[in-house]
């Protein structure tokens, strides 16, 4: 009850900061513009898929450092009361990731719903990707949390740290694995590939899409592995369990130092 | 009462409280001094559970309290440094920390009278300045009607008006059997509203007992002097 308080709270603050709704707003001018282009087919989804894969996991990060420390003042008045730590926990988590979803989901799926793209046969692939994205969101964010609360006293650092961590999880991970391909080229390495793949959650979402759309010529190294040695089916599974298993890290990360902390 | 058992809290390397024993007697006065940095709010701060303590046992009515939460519905906090969300109306603040507690029965309207903060209601947080601010969390300390309260250098910032206004409320909240603690750098105000003194230096405890005791030991007639000798054989 008093974590809906707290929720209730923290979205109209959010709404009144009214950033959230250009969050939104950024997605359904993408998608609009996507499907208007390249057709409803898809190459449209997979753009969109694209698109999610850069800016969910570097808003999620950015932001969710950045609300905590916003949201310090909040969070000390709300200390001295009698609740629990947990609780206020899942209050401030809760008032960030779930309206980051929510924009998410609703601007990704409004073009997809007046463009007649929704009740198509791609039902299920499109169902995927708002969950991917559902998950990464909530993931992002609490590695964002985790970070904000790693640096609390310091927001330089811990801005710098999601950024940096963005970066290389978006974009210098992938070169590190072609790299050590290079390198390694001549030994079985498949397995650490594998292996090398479910460190980041990035991939493994990439990977899902890719397996879901069965694109070999664009599934890269890691996805090329990956199909062969589960399948599609099963690579899609594993691909999945292992990103929820990467979402509960850094929510008990989180919520252990949380509990810890002193203010 | 308060009992603090063998309190310890460092910071890293830096030891804030060494091995704090301590009773705050309930229906009394307590005042706390120290030097600057002496660890009194960190004192203050473990009570409230908002800093953790590396070790010991912290007691309210007998009851362990280290890391519960429902203990706090008997306390009313002012902070030393009051910041609030910053885009919330006074208002809506109280009304918000009343739905956080439930709809507990509150008497914000006849504080909010006795500190004069009819005209700052509809005001931001944001915009409030320092001396309303701090009597907003006077406000917030009182209006759940706790039976113990703990003010941070509650007039520091304080205009002399507003300060004698919140003594006369404090001494009102004593005669009606609350316990209070209380920190400050103004000695004269320990003399008006603490029965009891309590001297920290470097996170240990120097002196703990009635106030007239130690104005009698060290020969004073003003607590001022009693304090400022004690600090000085201190540092000697």
């Amino acid at each position: 009850m008093k974590a809906l308080t707290i929720l209730n709270y923290q979205w109209k603050d959010l709404i009144r900061g009214k950033w959230i709704f250009g969050y939104a707003l950024i997605y359904l001018l993408i998608t609009d513009a996507l499907i208007r282009f390249g057709g409803a087919g898809p190459k449209a989804l997979l753009s969109i898929s694209n698109v999610m894969l850069l800016l969910i996991p570097l808003v999620g990060m950015i932001y969710g450092a950045l609300y905590l420390y916003q949201s310090r003042e909040f969070t000390e008045l709300l200390l001295a009361q009698p609740l629990n730590r947990k609780t206020l926990f899942w209050g401030l988590y809760g008032g960030l990731a779930v309206p980051l979803s929510a924009a998410f989901i609703l601007g990704t799926l409004l073009p997809m719903l007046y463009n007649g793209m929704f009740f198509g046969e791609q039902i299920a692939s499109i169902l995927l990707l708002l969950g991917l994205g559902l998950i990464l969101t909530l993931l992002f964010t609490g590695i964002g949390f985790w970070l904000g609360l790693a640096f609390f006293e310091d927001r330089i650092k811990g801005l710098g740290f999601a950024l940096v961590g963005w970066l290389f999880l978006a974009v210098l991970y992938d070169g590190l694995v072609l790299l050590t391909i290079f390198v390694l080229g001549d030994y079985p390495i498949e397995k650490p590939m594998l292996a090398l793949t479910m460190l980041n959650p990035i991939d493994l979402a990439r990977i899902t899409v890719l397996l879901e759309f069965d694109i070999s010529a664009l599934m890269g190294y890691t996805g090329a592995v990956f199909n062969r040695f589960f399948g599609s089916f099963y690579g899609m599974i594993t691909a999945v369990t292992s990103m929820l298993i990467w979402l509960a890290l850094p929510l008990y990360g989180a919520t252990k130092r949380f509990r810890k902390m002193d203010f | 009462m308060i009992e603090l058992k063998g309190l310890k809290k460092n910071f890293g390397r830096l030891t804030v409280l060494d091995d704090l024993d301590l009773e705050i007697p309930s229906g009394q006065a307590t005042g706390i001094v120290g030097p600057n940095g002496s660890g009194k709010t960190t004192t203050i701060k473990s009570i409230l559970g908002l800093v953790k303590p590396t070790d010991g046992e912290i007691r309210i009515d007998g009851e362990l309290v280290n890391n519960r939460w429902e203990y706090r519905e008997k306390i009313g906090y002012m902070p030393q440094v009051a910041r609030y969300p910053e885009n919330m109306t006074v208002e809506e603040l109280f009304r918000f920390i009343k739905n956080i507690r439930g709809d507990q029965p509150s008497n914000e309207e006849e504080l909010i009278k006795h500190f004069g903060l009819e005209s700052e209601l509809k005001k931001r947080m944001r915009t409030l300045s320092g001396g309303n601010r701090q009597k907003v969390g006077a406000v917030l300390s009182m209006m759940f009607n706790p039976d113990i309260l703990i003010f941070d250098e509650p007039t520091a910032g304080l205009d002399p008006r507003s300060s004698v206004q919140f003594k006369k409320k404090v001494r009102e909240l004593k005669d009606q059997g609350k316990t209070i603690m209380l920190t400050t750098h103004i000695m004269s105000e320990i003399e008006e509203l603490a029965d009891h003194l309590i001297f920290i230096v470097e996170g240990k405890i120097k002196y703990h007992g009635p106030m007239d005791e130690l104005l009698n030991e060290h020969k004073e007639q003003r607590l001022e002097g009693a304090v400022a000798k004690m600090m000085e054989e201190e540092a000697a």
